[in-house]
C-alpha cells in the first residue's frame, strides 16, 4: 500500500509537530469545527429566547453575553480562518503543484497562535463571558463593561497574528512556488481568491491588532484614547475597527467565491465565463474593500459629507460582486450540468450571496440606511453574506474535496439532502429578519415589542431546520471515514493539479513535479473531444 | 393582517421619501434576483448532463468578442443604476442632515438606560418625547456615559448619541399618535429597556401640554442662574476687569479664531468653549479661561446653552 500523508506518521505527536500543510489543514478543520458548534450553541439559545417578547429563557445579562460570544467566536475563530486555513492550507500548494507552503514551520506556528487565541476566548467564556458584542464599541468596552473584555481582546489579538502569518505564507507561496508553466492566468480562481484574501489579511489585521491594543491600554491603565471623559474620541475606535472589520467581510466571502468557481466549473463541465474578469474582480473587491469602512458609520455622527464619499465607494465595490454572480450564471450556458452535493451547495451559495449583495445596496443608500441601521435588516444582510454565502461555499468545498482529503466517498444522497435543508432553513431563518428590520426592530434586544413576535418565531423555526442542515454532515462525513468506499483519485473528473495525484495525496503531494501547459477549467474542450 | 405586520407606520415628513427608496430597491433587486434565478434554472434544465441541447459554438472568435462586450455591459449597466440610486439616496440624506432654521429645539440626554428629555420652556420628561405635528423639531442630543442611538422607526430617523459632544436630529411629525422610541446602539445590560414613546400632538394640544406638568423654570432661566453661580459674569459680564468676549448676540454667529479661520457659535461650540476652552480661542483674546470639566453636568450645560441662545441673535436689542 502506498504511503499517504495520513499514514506517513502515527501518534499524536506526528500531528502536533507536523509541518505538512495538509495535516495542518486537518488540525485547523478540527479546531474551527469545534468553535463553530460552540458559536452555534450560543445562537441556539438566542433563537430560543427570542421566541417570546420577554426574555424568559435567560436573563438579559446572559443574552448580551450570548450574542457577544456568538459574534466573537463565529467571526474570528470560525469565519476568518474557515476557508483559508482549512481548504486554503490544503489546496494552495496542491493547486500550484508545490510540495508545501513556502514556510511550513510558520504555518504550524499559525495554528498554535490560533489555538492560543481560541483558548483565551473560551477561557473568558467559561469565566463568565463578555457583554460588549463582537464590535467592542468604546467607551462601553473600555470604561463601562465589567465583563472579561481583556481576555477576549487578547484572544482576538493573538489569533490575528495567525491570520497575518497565513496570509504572508500564501502570498510568498503563490509568487514563488508555482509549477513550471503555471502562469498567473492559468491559476485556478481558488488560488486567485486566496491571493486576494491574503493581501487583506496582511494589510488589515495589523490595524485590528493596534485597535485592540488601544482598548487594553485604556481599559487597564485609564489612558484616554476613546473615552471623551478621558479626553479621547469614541468615533476614532469605530474608524479603526471598521478599517479592519469591513475588509474582514471580504476575508470571509472572497474565498467562498473561489470555492464556488471551482465547483461550478467542474459540475457545469465548462470553462469559467470571463475567467480574467473573475480574477480581477476579486482583486478589485480586496482593494476597494479598504475604502468603504465609513459605511458602518452613517448615523454615528461622522460628517455627512464623509458619508457621501463612503456611500459612493460602497456602490463601486458592489460592481465586481455583481459581475461575479452574472459570470457564474453564464458558466452554466452550454455546459453539461450535474447536481451532486457540492454543486447544490454552490448554487445555493449564488442565490444567498445574491440576496446578501442586493440588500447591501439598500444599506449603502444613505437616506435609506438611516432607517435600517442597527436593525435586524442589517443582521439579515450580513448573515446572507457571511453565513448564506461563506458557509454554504465552505460546506460545498468540504464536500467537493472530501474524497481528495480523506480518500473516502460519502453518501451523496444524504449530502444533497443536507444542502437543500441548509438552503431552506437559512432562508426561513433570515428572510423574516429583513421584514422585522424594516419594521424597526433593533438588533441586540432580548426583549422586543409584541408586534415583532411572529417574525421572530418564524426565524427561530428556520434556525432549528438550519441547525439540522449543519449538523447532518458531521454524521455522514464521520461515517464515511470508517465505512465510506475508497475514493478514486479524481471522482468528479475535475481539472486542477490536486486531482492528478492519489487520494489521499502522498506526503510530498506529487510523485513528480507537474508541468502545466493549458488554461484552467478546460472542461468543454475535453468533453467535446470525447463526444 | 393585524398580527402579520409587513410595513411600519409612517408619521413624519421624511418617511415617504425613505420608503420610496426602499420600494425602488425592492423592485430593482426583485427584478435582478428573478432574472438570475430564471437564467440559472433555465440553464440547469436545458444543459443538464445528458440533455440533447445544442452545445456547439460555431465561431470561437466571434464568441470571444461577444463575451468581452457582455462583461462590459454587465459592469456598466449596474454601475449606471447604482450611481443614480446613490445620488437620490444621498440627496435624501443631506436633506436629513440640514436642520431647518425654524425648527423647535428640544434637548435629549441619554444615559444607561434612560432618555432625559428637556423642553426649553421647562417641561421635562423621561423615556417620552412630546412633539407638535406640522412643525420641524430639532433634537440636540448628548450622552452622559456610552454611545446610544435615538431611533424612531415610524419617523424613519435615527441618530447616534455620543458622550462628549452634541449630535442633532430633526423631523417633522405629520400624524398625531404614539410611536415607539428605541435605543439602537448597544449600550450595556438594559439596552433593550432603553425604550420609550414619542407622542405627536396637534399644535394646540401640544401647547397645552407644554405649559402643564412639572415646571422648574425655563431652561434659559436655570442656565442664567447657573451662569451666575459659576461666576461666568466675572469675566464675560459688562463690568469685567478681564479681557473676555461678551456673550450677548454670540449664538449662531461666526466666530473668528485666534489660529485663523472661523467657526459658527452653535451648541457644540459653546459646550467646547466651557469644557475645552483652549480648543477654539476667539481671535483677539488670550487663552486664559479655565476649564469647567468635572464641575458641570450635561443637563446644566444644556441650560447654559439655552441661556446663551436666549441672549443670542434673537434677543431684544437692549440686552446686546
Amino acid at each position: 500500500m502506498k504511503t499517504s500523508y495520513l499514514t506517513a506518521g502515527f501518534g499524536l505527536w506526528s500531528w502536533l509537530a507536523t509541518r505538512d500543510h495538509k495535516r495542518i489543514a486537518i488540525l485547523y478543520t478540527i479546531s474551527i469545527t469545534l468553535l463553530f458548534f460552540i458559536g452555534g450553541a450560543a445562537v441556539a439559545l438566542i433563537r430560543l429566547d427570542l421566541l417570546t417578547p420577554h426574555s424568559e429563557l435567560v436573563s438579559i445579562e446572559t443574552y448580551n453575553k450570548l450574542f457577544s460570544m456568538h459574534g466573537v467566536i463565529m467571526v474570528w475563530f470560525f469565519l476568518i480562518p474557515s476557508i483559508p486555513a482549512t481548504l486554503g492550507n490544503f489546496l494552495v500548494p496542491m493547486m500550484i503543484g508545490a510540495r508545501d507552503l513556502a514556510f511550513p514551520r510558520l504555518n504550524l506556528l499559525s495554528w498554535y497562535l490560533y489555538l492560543l487565541g481560541a483558548l483565551f476566548a473560551i477561557g473568558a467564556l467559561l469565566a463568565g463571558g463578555v457583554d460588549t458584542g463582537w464590535t467592542f464599541y468604546t467607551p462601553f468596552s473600555t470604561m463601562f463593561s465589567n465583563t472579561h473584555v481583556f481576555a477576549v481582546v487578547a484572544g482576538v489579538f493573538v489569533a490575528g497574528f495567525s491570520s497575518i502569518l497565513t496570509g504572508l505564507n500564501f502570498i510568498v507561496t503563490i509568487h514563488e512556488m508555482r509549477a513550471p508553466g503555471l502562469t498567473w492566468f492559468r491559476l485556478p480562481l481558488f488560488v486567485w481568491s486566496m491571493y486576494a484574501t491574503s493581501l487583506i489579511l496582511v494589510l488589515a489585521t495589523p490595524v485590528l491588532a493596534m485597535t485592540l491594543f488601544l482598548i487594553a491600554v485604556e481599559r487597564l491603565f485609564g489612558i484616554g484614547v476613546f473615552d471623551p471623559a478621558l479626553g479621547g474620541g469614541p468615533l476614532l475606535f469605530q474608524h479603526l475597527f471598521w478599517f479592519y472589520s469591513h475588509p474582514a467581510v471580504y476575508i470571509m466571502i472572497v474565498p467562498a467565491m473561489g470555492v464556488a468557481s471551482e465547483i461550478i466549473g467542474c459540475f457545469a463541465r465548462n470553462g469559467i465565463f470571463g475567467y480574467r474578469f473573475m480574477a480581477y474582480a476579486m482583486l478589485a473587491i480586496a482593494g476597494f474593500g479598504f475604502l468603504v469602512w465609513g459605511h458602518h458609520m452613517f448615523v454615528s455622527g461622522q460628517s455627512a459629507y464623509a458619508g457621501t464619499v463612503f456611500s459612493l465607494l460602497t456602490f463601486l465595490v458592489s460592481v465586481p460582486s455583481a459581475v461575479k454572480v452574472f459570470n457564474w450564471a453564464a458558466t452554466l450556458y452550454k455546459g453539461r450540468i450535474s447536481f451532486d452535493a457540492p454543486m447544490l451547495y454552490a448554487l445555493g451559495f449564488i442565490g444567498l450571496f445574491t440576496v446578501g449583495g442586493l440588500t447591501g445596496l439598500f444599506l449603502a443608500s444613505l437616506g435609506l440606511d438611516v432607517h435600517l441601521h442597527d436593525t435586524y435588516f442589517v443582521v439579515a444582510h450580513f448573515h446572507y453574506i457571511m453565513v448564506g454565502g461563506a458557509v454554504m461555499a465552505f460546506f460545498g468545498g468540504i464536500h467537493f474535496w472530501w474524497p481528495k482529503v480523506t480518500g473516502r466517498l460519502y453518501p451523496d444522497a444524504w449530502a444533497r439532502f443536507a444542502a437543500l435543508l441548509s438552503f431552506f432553513g437559512f432562508n426561513l431563518t433570515f428572510f423574516p429578519q429583513f421584514i422585522v428590520g424594516y419594521l424597526g426592530m433593533p438588533r441586540r434586544y432580548p426583549e422586543y415589542p409584541p408586534e415583532f413576535q411572529v417574525w421572530n418565531v418564524l426565524s427561530s423555526a428556520g434556525a432549528s431546520v438550519l441547525a439540522v442542515g449543519y449538523a447532518l454532515p458531521l454524521f455522514y462525513l464521520f461515517w464515511s471515514l470508517r465505512y465510506g468506499p475508497p475514493a478514486p483519485d479524481n471522482p468528479w473528473r475535475a481539472k486542477g493539479l490536486e486531482w492528478q495525484t492519489p487520494s489521499p495525496p502522498p506526503p510530498e503531494n506529487f510523485l513528480a513535479t507537474p508541468v502545466v501547459a493549458a488554461e484552467p477549467y478546460a472542461y468543454a474542450d475535453e468533453d467535446s473531444r470525447s463526444g | 393582517m393585524e398580527h402579520l405586520p409587513f410595513f411600519p407606520e409612517r408619521a413624519s415628513s421624511i418617511a415617504a421619501e425613505v420608503d420610496d427608496l426602499y420600494f425602488s430597491w425592492l423592485g430593482l433587486s426583485g427584478l435582478v434576483l428573478a432574472a438570475v434565478a430564471v437564467v440559472i434554472v433555465v440553464f440547469a434544465v436545458k444543459y443538464r448532463a445528458g440533455s440533447q441541447a445544442d452545445r456547439g459554438i460555431p465561431d470561437r472568435a466571434a464568441h470571444e468578442r461577444a463575451t468581452h462586450w457582455i462583461e462590459i455591459a454587465w459592469m456598466a449597466i449596474p454601475l449606471a443604476i447604482f450611481l443614480a440610486m446613490y445620488v437620490w439616496a444621498a440627496a435624501v440624506y443631506l436633506k436629513h442632515a440640514t436642520v431647518p432654521a425654524d425648527a423647535l429645539p428640544i434637548y435629549v440626554v441619554g444615559k444607561q438606560w434612560m432618555w432625559h428629555v428637556r423642553h426649553p420652556g421647562g417641561r421635562r420628561e423621561i423615556d417620552e418625547l412630546h412633539v407638535p405635528v406640522g412643525r420641524p423639531v430639532e433634537l440636540v442630543m448628548t450622552s452622559q456615559d456610552v454611545i446610544h442611538s435615538f431611533s424612531l422607526p415610524a419617523f424613519r430617523v435615527k441618530q447616534d448619541v455620543l458622550p462628549g459632544r452634541y449630535t442633532t436630529l430633526w423631523f417633522e411629525a405629520t400624524r398625531a399618535g404614539e410611536y415607539r422610541l428605541f435605543c439602537t446602539q448597544y449600550c450595556g445590560t438594559a439596552h433593550s429597556r432603553m425604550i420609550g414613546r414619542v407622542v405627536a400632538m396637534e399644535p394646540a394640544a401640544f401647547a397645552r401640554w407644554l405649559s402643564g406638568g412639572n415646571q422648574a423654570g425655563t431652561m434659559a432661566a436655570r442656565g442664567a442662574a447657573r451662569f451666575r453661580q459659576l461666576g461666568c459674569g466675572g469675566c464675560h459680564g459688562p463690568n469685567a476687569a478681564v479681557h473676555a468676549p461678551r456673550l450677548e448676540g454670540l449664538f449662531g454667529k461666526p466666530v473668528p479664531l485666534r489660529g485663523g479661520g472661523t467657526v459658527i457659535a452653535d451648541e457644540g461650540y459653546i459646550r467646547d468653549a466651557i469644557l475645552l476652552p483652549g480648543k477654539d480661542v476667539r481671535a483677539g483674546y488670550e487663552p486664559t479661561m479655565p476649564t469647567f470639566r468635572g464641575q458641570i453636568g450635561e443637563e446644566d450645560l444644556l441650560d447654559i446653552v439655552e441661556y446663551l441662545k436666549s441672549i443670542g441673535s434673537n434677543a431684544p436689542e437692549e440686552m446686546r
